[in-house]
């Protein structure tokens, strides 16, 4: 009587362990689907961009000879577009995430704000880069700058800010909030001692998920007024003559390095396709901004004990 | 902790970036469309080297012909760009917001662009006429014309795959109206794509395909595409496109000039403009051949630099492009504005 139970019972958990083993390779397979995919096209540029890469490509300026063209511009660039971007999109974002989970009053206003946060994040990012365009350079007449670029990216990422904002808020205790009141702080001091500070690496986390975004997107740029060519850095704060201010910088024309690669791609001298090697650069961009992220986060981690 | 201090120091940035000024400059704003953008860029390279120690600067975008005449025909001067490029001739609505906006153009013709008619190395074809490139591509050829044999008893019989511009294209624009006769008048149902480069893989892999693009990608790719000799009429000679054969007139009707608009008050009172813009049409010739375009004849340049510098300002066309002009007829044209 037992024995042909015993047997039954292996029989079942032979198939299951079947059904375990094929759920894990196909799982295996959905995740090559999308690592091979990347290692194919970073060794695709590599294979074709790496012999481009040197301190020349790095500090020269785009020309129509391919040899000699480089991407110092677009670099920079880059960096200080992003600068701008952080500056406003973080604060912004962290304030009105800190707002929505803490201060706000649960009623439909809220909800109608949140839903329309929510959905923000799902717009096309052409659609900033027109908003941009209206806003910031006709409105306000900040000029197709630095400035004007970094607003527009802010704006593009700033609801990736909040729902990350608010998720990580969400993941603290309640049992720390009613601790805090009880010892009678109030909401700030709250928010300033325990919230902002114990999520902060949920913080992080979002804020370089969208900043890895908008680092890639050229259609708002190229909106706002990008222009493609340019050969002159903009002006470092209290050099030159007369002396530059602080932020003038800020005001300056730009390009930025995926205007560049779209332009040497495009071109019709099959040398300047190598030069896409850019694309290099501004993976290692983002590499870097990604371990930040994660050397900040584990430092942070370290100082919560709860 | 470190969270709210670094939170603070972003704010502060935030607010100082705010409120940074604009500082005076001396940079000529350069924009227009992707097809002149390489002569530009290069005169634009060449010109801040050689200025190099008068510290002048120059910026090049690319927003098309379409948009760069809107950046062009601003009202508002912190906004406006001094010279734009331009595949085709200023439109009449492009002239009225000019009109608008108080601005006064000059047109600059400074190259040729050929528009080209490309099979792959393996296709025995070596010319088509006109007439057989509108059987192929008018709007009545969509969903009916799928053999080269329908197109021409002459024609092998094989697939007939097409491959060409977007509909944003200036290429495009050319191409319908010389070879169908009527601006963006085309089938739809071929593979079309903003990056020529696409039309070059398409076509160069492809024993059955036809496309047409830009001389400059035939010219970067002659070692996998061919170029067909184009006849302007059944019975006429097929002629190549060629340098010599654009330069002269005889590659007609797939050539066309291209052009950059200066803003006419900008020349007059800005050294720096009046500068660039002089550079630019001194070396227009030896830019146009280092990016694989046809220059225009030497006296040709001569006319379009005096009548630079007699600030000759208007448009010499109708608002639209004309099949097979002749650039030197064009110079001494009367203009308006």
């Amino acid at each position: 009587m037992q024995e042909p139970d015993l047997l039954a019972i292996r029989a079942i958990i032979t198939r299951h362990k079947r059904w375990d083993l094929f759920f894990g390779v196909l799982g295996i397979c959905c995740l090559m689907v999308g690592v091979l995919t990347l290692v194919a096209l970073f060794v695709d540029m590599w294979s074709s961009g790496a012999e481009r890469l040197s301190l020349d490509f790095l500090s020269s300026f785009p020309s129509r000879r391919a040899g000699q063209a480089g991407i110092l511009a677009a670099w920079v660039g880059s960096v200080l577009v992003m600068l701008v971007t952080a500056s406003f999109a973080i604060p912004l974002g962290v304030a009105a995430g800190v707002y929505l989970e803490e201060y706000a009053p649960k009623n439909w206003l809220t909800d109608i704000i949140e839903i329309n946060v929510s959905n923000l994040a799902g717009v096309p990012s052409i659609v900033y880069g027109l908003l941009g365009l209206g806003m910031f350079v006709y409105t306000f007449g900040l000029g197709r700058s630095i400035l004007t670029a970094g607003l527009t990216l802010a704006l593009l990422i700033l609801p990736v800010v909040i729902v990350v904002t608010r998720e990580a808020i969400r993941a603290i205790p309640q049992m720390i909030r009613e601790a805090s009141y009880a010892c009678g702080a109030t909401t700030w001091q709250t928010v300033r001692d325990h919230i902002v500070p114990y999520s902060s690496a949920g913080i992080l986390t979002g804020v370089i998920i969208g900043m890895a975004r908008a680092i890639g997107e050229t259609a708002p740029l190229i909106v706002v007024g990008a222009v493609t060519f340019i050969a002159y850095l903009p002006p470092v704060p209290f050099t030159g003559e007369p002396a530059a201010g602080l932020f003038d910088w800020a005001r300056e024309a730009f390009t930025v390095l995926p205007i560049q690669m779209f332009n040497w791609t495009a071109r019709p001298d099959a040398a300047f396709h190598a030069n896409a090697a850019a694309g290099l650069v501004l993976v290692a961009m983002t590499v870097g901004m990604n371990a930040l992220a994660i050397w900040l986060r584990y430092r942070l981690r370290k100082n919560i004990k709860w | 902790m470190i969270f709210p201090r670094m939170a603070f120091l972003l704010c502060v940035c935030a607010m100082g970036l705010a409120s940074a000024g604009v500082r005076a400059q001396s940079v000529v704003r350069v924009d227009g469309s992707s097809t002149v953008f390489p002569i530009s860029e290069a005169a634009a390279e060449d010109f801040q080297i050689a200025r190099r120690e008068k510290r002048l600067r120059v910026t090049v975008g690319m927003s098309g012909t379409g948009g760069g005449f809107k950046k062009f025909c601003m009202a508002d001067a912190s906004l406006r760009v001094d010279v734009t490029g331009a595949s085709r001739p200023i439109s009449t609505g492009e002239m009225a917001a000019c009109r608008a906006a108080g601005i006064r153009f000059i047109e600059l013709p400074i190259a040729f662009d050929a528009v080209t008619i490309v099979v792959s190395k393996r296709n025995p074809l070596e010319s088509i006429s006109i007439e057989d490139l509108k059987k192929i591509w008018e709007p009545a050829a969509q969903a009916k014309i799928f053999n080269w044999r329908q197109v021409n008893p002459a024609f092998p019989d094989r697939a007939l795959k097409l491959y060409g511009p977007g509909t944003d294209s200036g290429t495009f624009e050319y191409f319908t109206e010389a070879a169908v006769g009527r601006v963006k008048a085309s089938r739809g149902d071929y593979t079309a794509s903003e990056d020529d480069n696409v039309v070059v893989q398409g076509v160069s892999r492809d024993n059955s395909g036809l496309g047409y693009l830009g001389y400059a990608y035939y010219a970067e790719n002659t070692d996998k595409l061919k170029a067909l000799a184009i006849s302007p009429a059944v019975g006429k000679p097929a002629v190549l496109p060629s340098e010599q054969s654009v330069m002269d007139g005889s590659y007609v009707p797939m050539s066309r000039p291209i052009f950059i608009y200066v803003n006419a008050e900008a020349a007059g009172k800005r050294p720096e403009v009046r500068d660039f813009v002089e550079f630019y049409l001194k070396h227009a010739g030896a830019f146009a051949r280092e990016v694989k375009y046809v220059p225009l004849r030497d006296v040709d340049y001569a006319q379009v630099l005096e009548n630079f510098g007699r600030l000759r300002t208007g448009t010499a066309f109708e608002g639209h492009s004309e099949i097979g002009v002749k650039v030197a007829e064009l110079l001494k044209r009367e203009v308006k504005e």
